[in-house]
């Protein structure tokens, strides 16, 4: 009875008691959320485009960060940097369709996946032995990032938006917006969605899959390298990042896996659900349940919609 | 000339399903068997036997269970890591319930636990697939973790947070725990993996083998012509996970002699996986060579630089092996997707003509 009363009745209390709390804990769990959105972000312009569940995202977001700040401390100046960096992450992107994707076209997408899972181990062992592996502060000032916070006195207490959390948020945003663009709007964008349709389909009025997955993997590799910054932001940019960064796979199976707006939606609801299931209801348990919660939390949505809640459905025939 | 069936005629039924139809398979497997039992104790030192071929059986176990659910019915999973820490903590529950009961029973039993995990965690595959469900398996790995680092009792609320094992006899022969010789061990570990195999070539070949392939194949077609999705999908979980589950006790009982969280950690879920995507998918054989590459790579990369004489550092010697590791298994993967295993059928096929050219 008491359990069932920890569990049902007093969170909400809770909740009730102390809004100004809730509103703190909401934000955390917004701005947690538009992270793994962003990582969720690459995930699926890779899954779209090539069909190839790329499990180094993660990695790409610690590799994009980390060569940022290493760059940096040679002393270079922090824009150059930036810009060299996406140069960095062009020729990844050109390295992986050269050396992995081009030579396991039409294979299963288990060994796709697999290969992905060896590059993130070449990825680790690379940026370790050029990086060091010891966690670094992000250059967050010399990128002009704000670092303040705002205070709002409302709801009877005190809630604190950091100014850095509210620039992701936004980076988001835009970051969003233009891809929209850049897939509506685009020559290389209605190449994009073509061959996301069908491949074969694709190539044969002329689209070339080489390029468009060298496009594909770079604008994930933009998308990461932005991610890795404002995670870095908020925390140190190190190797324990790329675990974090596995949240990302719950964002897609809630949200589909071909989905850009699923991405953004599964993230957010991961991220607010994650938060407030670690702060009201993980001390019954022992707490850090953020660590499997989504998980669940994205196979309960499974359960009732198994291509995810923005997915195409699924249609198989025999 | 030296792979030839010809004039190797089989009279019975008996003799046409026989486990190896092929008299030269039979030899060769003799020949393993011969290594294995008697000539690896005999010329392997405590090194070679404690850190080669004890972990490479163990994990071979385990990538043997994972074949079975991923190459035979063909349902990914990420969480065998977690399958393999339920059946250490397992075994290490019941032997401190019951300390008078012998470790190899023990080590029989926790499987079971394991199954039944692996049962529930099974549930989902019946409404998602492919990488969906991966994903699925994902959740019982990440719960897995949490539960072996919170749940106090598992670990009987000792400080460390580690499960130890204490010593356990078999005819009064030290066989677990810090007084047991390698060797002895190396023979327990050794005889469970080779009964263990002997079943599982067994069972993918019979009925059960059959129905999970034809679900692997395509499952709306296996139900169509009568296959029952619920059992066969769940008979698959619970197998796999009890082969993960008796790898895990082995693993802890048998050769660390202690573990905690990070020893059933995600990235020995990928591990497994790697072995069996790299021995080939639906390959019982492929289990063992995929077990012996990965697990030795890092092991042979880590002792090539003392060889060669270069003078390097650890660190730097670590972030080669990843790097190497991960390039080796790219290679491999656009050089032959479907594994050793397929290298070996390949060459089997070389050696029934050979020397003539057709």
């Amino acid at each position: 009875m008491e359990i069932l009363h920890g569990i049902f009745i007093d969170p909400f209390i809770t909740m009730y008691e102390l809004p100004d709390l809730l509103v703190q804990v909401l934000w955390e769990g917004f701005v947690a959320g538009t992270l793994y959105s962003l990582i969720a972000l690459g995930f699926v312009l890779i899954f779209k485009a090539s069909g190839v569940f790329n499990f180094a995202q993660g990695i790409i977001v610690v590799f994009g960060a980390l060569s940022l700040v290493g760059l940096h401390s040679l002393g270079i100046p922090a824009f150059v940097a930036l810009f060299l960096c996406i140069g960095i992450m062009f020729a990844l992107a050109w390295l992986v369709e050269f050396t992995v994707l081009r030579r396991l076209v039409n294979q299963d997408p288990i060994i796709l996946f697999m290969a992905t899972i060896g590059l993130n181990y070449f990825l680790i062992g690379f940026g370790e032995g050029v990086f060091g592996g010891e966690p670094k502060t992000m250059i967050t000032a010399e990128l002009g990032l704000p670092t303040g916070a705002f205070d709002f006195d409302i709801l009877g207490g005190l809630v604190s938006l950091q100014q850095i959390d509210i620039t992701a948020a936004v980076t988001a945003g835009v970051m969003v917006g233009g891809l929209a663009v850049f897939f509506n709007k685009t020559r290389i964008g209605r190449g994009l969605r073509a061959v996301a349709d069908d491949h074969q389909a694709a190539q044969s009025v002329g689209i070339s899959l080489n390029h468009i997955w060298i496009v594909v993997w770079f604008a994930a590799g933009i998308v990461a390298l932005a991610t890795g910054v404002m995670w870095g932001a908020r925390s140190d940019v190190s190797f324990a990042l790329s675990i974090v960064a596995l949240k990302a796979l719950p964002v897609l199976i809630l949200g589909g896996f071909t989905s850009i707006s699923g991405a953004i939606v599964g993230g957010l609801i991961i991220g607010i659900s994650e938060k407030m299931a670690e702060f009201y209801w993980g001390p019954l348990v022992g707490g850090s349940i953020e660590s499997w919660f989504p998980y669940f939390l994205a196979l309960l949505f499974l359960w009732f919609r198994p291509q995810g809640l923005f997915g195409e459905k699924i249609i198989e025939r025999v | 000339m030296l792979y030839r069936e010809t004039g190797q005629f089989k009279t019975t039924y008996l003799a046409d399903m026989a486990i190896f139809p092929i008299r030269q398979d039979y030899f060769l497997m003799i020949g393993i068997l011969l290594f294995a039992y008697v000539i690896a104790p005999l010329v392997m030192n405590d090194f070679w036997l404690n850190s080669i071929m004890i972990p490479t059986m163990i994990f071979a176990l385990a990538a043997i269970g994972l074949n079975i659910l991923t190459g035979y019915t063909g349902q990914l999973s990420l969480g065998h890591g977690g399958f393999m820490g339920v059946g250490a903590y397992a075994c290490y529950k019941l032997t401190s319930y019951f300390p008078d009961v012998n470790i190899i029973i023990h080590i029989f039993l926790s499987g079971f636990f394991a199954a039944a995990v692996g049962f529930v965690f099974g549930l989902p595959s019946l409404r998602i697939k492919g990488f969906y469900l991966a994903v699925a398996t994902l959740a019982s790995q990440f719960f897995l973790e949490w539960a072996f680092g919170r749940i106090a009792w598992l670990y009987n609320y000792n400080d460390s947070g580690a499960i130890e094992v204490s010593s356990r006899t078999l005819f009064d022969i030290p066989i677990a725990g810090a007084s047991a010789e390698p060797v002895t061990r190396y023979f327990v570990v050794l005889a469970i993996v080779t009964f263990l195999t002997w079943i599982a070539l067994n069972l993918v070949r019979g009925r059960f083998g059959r129905c999970w392939m034809a679900v692997r194949d395509m499952d709306i077609a296996a139900e169509l012509i009568g296959i029952k999705l619920l059992p066969t999908k769940l008979l698959a979980f619970s197998v796999s996970s009890y082969y993960a589950g008796v790898a895990g006790a082995l693993m802890v009982f048998m050769w660390l002699g202690a573990a905690e969280v990070e020893s059933f950690d995600i990235n020995h879920s990928f591990l497994i996986l790697f072995m069996v995507i790299i021995g080939g998918l639906g390959s019982i054989l492929g289990s063992f060579l995929g077990a012996i590459f990965i697990w030795n790579l890092p092991v042979l990369l880590r002792a090539i630089p003392d060889m060669i004489g270069v003078n390097i550092g650890a660190a730097t010697v670590e972030h080669m092996t990843f790097m190497v590791t991960g390039a080796l298994i790219i290679f491999f993967l656009i050089v032959e997707p479907h594994g050793f295993a397929r290298l070996w059928q390949i060459t089997k096929e070389k050696l029934r003509l050979w020397p003539f050219p057709y």
